[in-house]
């Protein structure tokens, strides 16, 4: 029985990091230059953490899928990145940003991580500024500021509606100074297909080259994933296409544990599905809300294009219903108010699915320009897609699958139940809690990658420093190497009928009836039924062409959803367990009387961990006990 | 909507590849041109064919990956458009698409419609970066910047190295390519002090690399699908002449 | 390594720049001396035709005009093969994206006023420096009568046609090449470009038709 241990530092929340950092383990320059590092995926947390482990010294083999690192989808987060600055003089501080997230997670995450997160903000936002990200600017000179949802302050820091974009190509520019340094290889277009475990201790990693098709092996004295979410099981989401959750799943199949799997962010502003053939849904910023009211008609069925439907027949619910708040609620609550109204029958568009974004008044008000200068390249993106000019017309919105902010389970030191396995970013479970605030996934990405990961990857390293190169040639690589090859043949051996994609589509569509924004026990164990066949019809009749030593897009594919049926269950399973509402995760079964979330302190004040017990046999659920000490506890409450 | 497409195949580097044609029926004004091609590569599959390869990833227009010449323009037809921005409203019934890869001695072709666009992240490691360890950054209010240059600077970061400009180019040439990342790092006060440095070594490299040079005929910015534009090209030529002049 | 100073993709096209901007001001002079053989007394184009050919100032921007010449052309055709080479395998359906109309046709153009160069630098500046020459005396003075063989030359049709093709070619490289000699060298700015660009099509019309002018002058006059 493996006993959790979240190593937390002692002492008062506010000097835990600086505590852990003055009594860590170091390695000495000379030392570093000794050790290898695997580093997989580069979005903003493994871009960020390859260029700092570089510049540390260390030698960091990194890898991604893509062709380059730069086109990880960190580079689609629109509106921004916290920092408690208190630039504004509004009151915010490192405490207040903790506070908020913790609020904002619905009491589910871990204080002393996201105390931390909180306090490595400001160094983050300093970082990226030296780097030469272009943050907006005042007409001072001085960095400014936007409100985001779930807060009260103004402490977002943004890059017109491209600010992952922007941090990450930082970022990469970083680890491309690292790689001219030589400390960074960068090895593009593999996917890490198996994790090596030698004697306990993750020591490298199995990749295909997406290229040539060939299984490659990769050592090192530590392995790092970066790797994202899972929001694509949903199929339907707003993460790229290709974004998958293999990496990190083959990881909690030899034995890292998985952390509150069920808790998916699902964001309320998406452009609504418009046509079957549709392979994601495409995000429109929190940011948006600042300025945009979001309403439905007051009469249902009401059919009139929004324009014709005069003021006193909408119905803005979210400022009927979050007075406090109005508009700028949290995802999830802005989430199912959406769901809600549309479930109602007060859904407009042709599957009455969606509701209004206007930015009627804004433009009234601030002048089109305004709009334009906060806003411009998110208008246009819209105008793109639906045809429909947005400053004319309000934006039709509907709920995806977005964040997820369950994933592999980490210490304080963000590493997982696999000594020498540690995972930073959206692949771990973090700070989030059971819902994630705007603007803290780029933040929490880049300071795991600047600041976090470097210092306490190096407390483990130091008892490795006499541990030679690890070989590749031993019977753990070629074992790993065996079951990869053996999973690849048995999907190109089914050769069915139908093809992978609609399989995927239809794991989604398992996945967002049973265990989407709403979710109740009947609904979830029916769901976990049609997984169970779905994924037994996939590998009797998944039709994979082509072969295993090309370029085979299908093949990648299907690997992918082949673990996507697993992990769906798990995600089912995990939200059986949790019989309360908490966050995005909600539970008919726990609401109050007016249909908010009712959550559960007495019984689930806990991270669910599970682990991996062999194929066929249900995981097994640990707890890791949630103590608020410096927080109360409380109802979360945006009315 | 009924569509002919000739759709250049090639099964790798090394082989020789040719154009192949498919008819699709039943095609959705509202599909992106993605969409459409899925909706090929599903026919395909389904027939017992092999599935046409072509990069592609968030479907937003942001990750840079889709990289299609469609009918003689980059990212196909409409201003300020990636191929999976493109919807299929945009082409009428029964008209014959013809789907490229992007062609450049630089860019060599992987498989069907994916090259390698590897020699831009070269170009980047040359020296497309501002030196700066985690941990040493002064305080972000310390570095004041005028807001128009922060503005420009964003303007000219908007790249999505997606190469449409190298695609678009008579001669191949990734000029706006590399000035966007030198005029960014150059409107900023934390990258001027290594400006000189890094407009020699990304002009050095991007010219061993084997892109065309530059005349002149503004088809990047005409095809960039984040409307970068061609003073970035002005500027980093003055930054080159200083860097000689003065270095 | 193509980083020397010369050999830099960029610095080709400074010195490309340079070299076409020093060529359009010689454009100019030539132009401002051809006008005067449409004066009655065809003394003044001969006496200035003449001091171009002798004086020593002249001889030594004659020097430095060729060297121009010879830049301009030398570095075009290796960009041009450069260019090329960076796309071996070109595009079954061409692209029309360019935003500067005759961009595309540099090196076409400048063929054709490559062939019109060689066959005027024989018909006239070989001929004036080498070749048979009538004479005139003006002021005591001995000149070659340059005027005599100009107005010959176009009264023959199939000269002022070529003469005329030549020139109107000519104004399409200069469209491009004016502005593009601007960017080249950095000076591209929100305020200025936009005259720039209106100085290129003003100087692609008016140097070609001030040329044009005087062969279509002569043919149909009374010279």
């Amino acid at each position: 029985m493996v006993t959790l241990n979240s190593k937390i530092p002692e002492g008062p929340l506010a000097e835990k990091w600086s505590k852990y950092k003055s009594s860590m383990k170091l390695v000495n320059p000379a030392n570093k230059k000794k050790l290898d590092i695997i580093l997989v995926g580069t979005g903003l947390a493994g871009a960020s953490a390859a260029s700092s482990l570089g510049e540390l010294g260390y030698n960091v083999k990194v890898f991604c899928f893509q062709d380059t690192p730069r086109r990880a989808h960190s580079v689609a987060a629109q509106g921004g990145i916290n920092a408690a600055k208190n630039y504004k003089n509004d009151g915010d501080s490192v405490y207040r940003l903790f506070y908020d997230m913790i609020k904002g997670g619905d009491y589910r995450a871990r204080e002393a991580n996201v105390y931390r997160a909180a306090e490595v903000s400001n160094a983050t936002i300093d970082q990226l500024t030296a780097q030469g990200v272009p943050f907006a600017r005042e007409y001072g000179g001085t960095l400014d500021n936007r409100s985001f949802g779930g807060v009260q302050v103004s402490r977002t820091f943004y890059a017109k509606g491209q600010t992952g974009q922007q941090c990450i190509l930082g970022a990469y520019s970083g680890l491309s100074r690292q790689v001219k340094n030589g400390t960074v290889k960068m090895f593009s277009r593999r996917e890490m297909l198996e994790l090596i475990i030698v004697d306990g201790k993750a020591r490298g990693i199995i990749t295909r080259n997406l290229i040539t098709g060939e299984i490659e092996r990769h050592s090192g004295h530590a392995v790092v994933l970066a790797t994202g979410g899972y929001g694509t099981i949903y199929y339907l989401s707003t993460l790229a296409v290709n974004s998958n959750a293999s990496a990190a799943w083959t990881a909690y199949k030899k034995g890292a544990f998985w952390g509150n799997p069920s808790f998916i962010q699902i964001h309320p502003s998406s452009i609504p599905v418009l046509n079957d053939y549709q392979a994601k849904l495409t995000l429109m910023s929190e940011s948006l809300r600042n300025d945009g009211r979001v309403w439905a008609p007051k009469k249902k069925g009401d059919k009139r294009p929004a324009n014709d439907i005069p003021e006193e027949e909408r119905d803005y619910y979210l400022e009927r219903r979050y007075p406090a708040y109005g508009n700028l609620v949290p995802r999830d609550v802005g989430s199912r108010a959406a769901k809600e109204r549309c479930d109602a029958g007060y859904g407009v568009g042709d599957t009455g699915l969606a509701v209004n974004l206007d930015f009627k008044d804004a433009i009234a008000k601030q002048g089109k320009e305004a709009i334009e200068e906060k806003y411009g390249n998110l208008f246009e993106m819209y105008e793109k897609i639906t045809g429909i000019n947005p400053y004319e017309e309000p934006m039709r919105i509907y709920p995806a699958g977005h964040y997820t902010m369950g994933g592999l389970w980490v210490d304080y030191e963000l590493m997982t139940t696999i000594p020498g396995l540690f995972a930073i970013g959206e692949s771990n479970f973090s700070d989030h809690g059971a819902n994630r605030l705007g603007a803290s996934s780029l933040m929490q990405c880049s300071g795991d990658g600047y600041f976090i990961i470097p210092n306490t990857i190096g407390n483990y390293l130091a008892d490795e420093i006499r541990t030679p190169k690890i070989p590749t040639d031993t019977h753990e690589f070629e074992e790993a190497e065996k079951a990869v090859k053996s999973k690849i043949e048995k999907l190109l051996s089914v050769n069915g009928r139908q093809t992978v994609t609609s399989f995927h589509k239809r794991l989604g569509k398992i996945l967002w009836d049973y265990s989407g924004m709403t979710r109740n026990e009947e609904g979830l164990k029916k769901g976990l039924v049609l997984v169970d066949e779905l994924e037994k019809e996939f590998w009797k009749d998944v039709k994979v062409p082509g072969t295993a030593d090309e370029l085979n897009q299908e093949l990648e594919k299907a690997g992918r959803v082949a673990d996507f049926f697993e992990l769906a269950k798990l995600i089912i399973t995990d939200g059986l367990n949790r019989r309360e509402s908490c966050g995005a995760h909600f539970r008919e079964e726990s609401k109050t009387e007016t249909g908010e979330a009712k959550r559960d302190d007495k019984n689930y004040s806990y991270v669910s961990v599970w682990e991996y017990k062999g194929k066929d046999k249900p995981p097994e659920l640990h707890k890791e006990e949630l103590n608020y000490e410096y927080v109360e506890v409380k109802v979360r409450d945006y009315k | 909507m009924n569509i002919k497409l000739k759709i250049w195949r090639q099964k790798n580097a090394k082989a020789k590849g040719k154009f192949e044609d498919y008819t699709l029926d039943d095609v959705s004004p509202e599909m992106s041109f993605l969409e459409m091609l899925d909706a090929l590569n599903t026919k395909l599959i389904e027939e017992g064919g092999d599935p046409v390869a072509y990069d592609h990833d968030c479907r937003e227009g942001i990750c840079g990956c889709c990289s299609l010449y469609i009918n003689g323009n980059p990212h196909g037809p409409g201003e300020k458009t990636t191929t999976c921005e493109l919807h299929m409203r945009s082409f009428k019934d029964g008209q014959t698409l013809i789907v490229e890869p992007w062609r450049a001695k630089s860019f060599p072709v992987i498989k069907d419609l994916i090259v390698d666009r590897n020699a831009f992240d070269k170009i980047i490691v040359a020296g497309g970066f501002i030196s700066v360890d985690a941990g040493s950054a002064p305080d972000s209010n310390s570095i004041l910047a005028k807001k128009e240059n922060a503005d420009e600077a964003i303007n000219s970061a908007s790249c999505i190295g997606c190469g449409a400009c190298v695609a678009a180019c008579k001669n191949a040439s990734a000029m706006l390519f590399v000035s966007a990342k030198i005029s960014q790092l150059a409107l900023l006060p934390q990258g001027k002090v290594e400006a000189m440095d890094r407009v020699n070594a990304m002009v050095a490299r991007m010219d061993e690399l084997g892109f065309g040079n530059c005349t002149n005929t503004y088809a990047c910015e005409a095809e960039c699908p984040k409307g970068i534009k061609i003073t970035n090209i002005a500027r980093m030529n003055r930054e080159f002449f200083a860097a000689k002049v003065v270095g | 390594m193509g980083t020397s100073r010369f050999q830099s993709s960029l610095a080709k096209k400074f010195i490309m720049a340079f070299a076409g901007l020093f060529l359009i001001t010689f454009l100019f002079v030539h132009l401002g001396i051809n006008i005067l053989v449409l004066l009655p007394d065809t003394d003044w184009f001969n006496i200035a035709a003449n001091f171009m050919a002798s004086n020593l100032i002249i001889k030594v921007f004659e020097v430095v005009l060729f060297g121009g010449f010879i830049i301009h052309i030398i570095y075009g055709l290796v960009l041009q093969i450069q260019n090329w080479w960076a796309r071996p395998h070109r595009y079954k359906v061409e692209g029309w994206s360019h935003k500067s109309p005759f961009s595309k046709f540099m090196i076409h153009t400048a063929i054709i006023i490559l062939i019109f160069l060689i066959i005027h630098l024989i018909n006239f500046y070989f001929r004036s420096k080498f070749g048979e020459m009538g004479e005139v005396t003006i002021n005591g003075n001995h000149y070659h009568d340059m005027a005599a063989l100009v107005l010959a030359r176009f009264k023959l049709i199939e000269y002022v046609i070529g003469y005329i093709i030549a020139f109107i070619i000519l104004g399409f490289h200069l469209h491009h090449g004016f502005q593009s000699a601007f960017q080249s060298l950095g000076l591209n700015h929100y305020k200025y470009t936009p005259i720039i660009n209106k100085v290129r099509t003003l100087i692609s019309i008016i140097l070609p038709l001030g040329f044009i002018i005087i062969p279509l002058a002569v043919y149909f006059g009374n010279y």
